[in-house]
């Protein structure tokens, strides 16, 4: 079952174009990152798939709905943390969890959830006496609390320390455990090859890369190759690098000449993703 | 029903939690009512100057808490993402502001009876002869000065600006309309701008029904006034008013 379909989705503020006919699908219980540098069109293509804007063009469905008239079923499915939301600063994690339970027909049990996002300890402490790693965490919770089907995560971890996105990595991965269809925005790489089933890298309102993160790095990859001739650096990249490195060896050994700081280099994944959002258009 | 009353629940727990805001909205104009009732003597309009300042100050507690209390909470909400966060839930907006208007209501008809129990107490006010008029009066006040608490929080931009912006208008309101005792002896012109206040209506309409003991329904001209304000609120909240932050 296909959870969101989008075909040639456009999007413009004024004269700014934020997104330029972007086709993807995410299957049922698929975790699916969009990821780009700020200002790809990621968090406006979400907030169109969360119900929050219009479309200029385009074919939209989440969840079997066209979200530009969400009602109420559409709703009770889905889950959303937006990249900065507060909650009520006086209520406690319990209540806060226990005010949106409230909105929904079918909500999980509240304990079960508070446990869930980790903050069990935490359960009668006040919203504003949470660290930012914690208040995070709230929104998950709160996210999750109507069981929804569907999840959006908007840059869910953008700000926090190294131990606290290893915590809200784990939770994300329990997501999938649940079942749940997820749809995450970063602009962080190693967070989509860690999370996501499938990525797609968007820039400049386009998606230039789409499939999962081992067919992003594995696919028309030159490799570089290295090396010093009169103390001056050469850099060959190359589709073909056992030819050219056996030419390239074959003359320098005819020369008797010893190719100095020789090196054969993949790019890493980080190359490839630099690469590919900082392309110049067209 | 059962999300209008989760909402009101919410909205009332949230009211009372935050102190701050309870303090300012709820206790300023009981604290005002004690300030000003020990500074004044003698009679204002033929009646003891406490019970002319009681009904002066019911106008200054809603405004406090209907309009400035509301139009406060609305753009902190507002720029704090919480109203946009409660969108992408099954609560519908209509129920949410229904709910949000009656906890409004709740408040300031606590406000009333906090008043009249303080006045009672410590200056020996009497209760109202008009029960039914005063409550009328609750209603009418707490629904136009919310509807334009709701329109103001439109046009208010930024959350750090709110509070500041909300005194800047409700203090010279206040001053000017009476609410803060009478204003007879105020030059001409200060007194023209106040006869053009919503507030000074509600004032009137306090006078009338709790000072004289008439009844709500034969003020006409304060009524009718109050009314054009908020249906005035009512339009700019539905040209102004904004669920999403205000950024970009």
């Amino acid at each position: 079952m296909t959870a969101i379909s989008v075909r040639g989705l456009r999007k413009s503020y004024g004269a700014l174009e934020a997104v330029r006919g972007v086709d993807f699908e995410i299957e049922e219980g698929e975790v699916f990152g969009l990821l780009g540098p700020n200002g790809a069109g990621k968090t406006t293509t979400v907030e169109i798939l969360e119900g929050y804007r219009k479309r200029d063009g385009g074919e939209v469905t989440v969840l079997g709905h066209n979200p530009e008239h969400p009602g109420r079923d559409f709703r009770e499915r889905i889950g959303v943390v937006l990249q900065q939301a507060q909650l009520w600063p006086t209520l406690t994690v319990r209540e806060t969890h226990a005010v949106f339970a409230g909105y929904y027909a079918k909500p999980r049990d509240v304990d079960e959830v508070v446990e869930l996002v980790g903050l069990a300890d935490k359960r009668d402490a006040r919203v504003k006496t949470l660290s930012g790693g914690q208040k995070r965490r709230l929104d998950l919770g709160v996210a999750l609390v109507g069981d929804p089907d569907l999840v959006f995560l908007d840059e869910p971890t953008t700000g926090f320390d190294p131990a606290a996105r290893r915590a809200a990595w784990e939770m994300i991965r329990s997501l999938r455990s649940l079942g749940k269809t997820v749809l995450l925005t970063t602009h962080y790489l190693d967070e989509a090859e860690q999370l996501a089933d499938r990525v797609a890298v968007l820039r400049e309102g386009r998606i230039v890369r789409i499939g999962t993160p081992r067919e992003l790095t594995t696919g028309d990859r030159e490799v570089e190759i290295r090396y010093r001739r009169n103390g001056e650096e050469i850099l060959l990249r190359t589709a073909e690098p056992t030819r050219v490195l056996h030419e390239l060896t074959t003359d320098a050994v005819a020369r008797g000449e010893e190719l100095e700081r020789l090196e054969v280099r993949r790019p890493t994944l980080e190359d490839v993703y630099l690469a590919l959002v900082q392309e110049d258009a067209e | 029903m059962r999300l209008f009353l989760h909402q009101l629940k919410t909205e009332q727990l949230v009211y009372w939690r935050s102190r701050e805001a309870a303090v300012f909205t709820f206790i300023f104009p009981l604290l005002l009512f004690v300030l000003l009732g020990s500074v004044y003597s003698g009679h204002i309009y033929g009646v003891p100057a406490s019970q002319a300042l009681l009904a002066a100050l019911l106008g200054y507690g809603c405004a406090m808490v209907a309009f400035a209390g509301l139009a406060i909470t609305l753009v902190l909400r507002r720029e704090q993402a919480i109203l946009k966060r409660l969108r992408a839930t099954p609560l519908p907006p209509v129920t949410y502001v229904a709910s949000l208007l009656t906890s409004t209501l709740i408040v300031f008809a606590l406000e009333t009876v906090a008043l009249f129990l303080l006045g009672r107490a410590v200056f020996g006010t009497p209760f109202p002869a008009r029960v039914g008029s005063v409550a009328l009066l609750i209603v009418l006040g707490a629904v136009c000065f919310a509807a334009m608490g709701v329109g103001l929080s439109g046009l208010v931009r930024s959350g750090e600006g709110s509070s500041a912006v909300v005194n800047l208008i409700v203090l010279p309101m206040a001053f000017l309309t009476g609410a803060f005792g009478p204003t007879h002896h105020y030059p001409r012109f200060l007194r023209a701008i106040g006869d053009v206040l919503p507030l000074k209506y509600l004032v009137d309409l306090s006078n009338a029904v709790y000072l004289h003991k008439l009844s709500f329904w034969s003020q006409g001209t304060a009524i009718g006034v109050l009314l054009a304000w908020g249906a005035a609120g009512v339009v700019v909240a539905a040209f102004k008013f904004r669920w999403e932050p205000r950024e970009a």
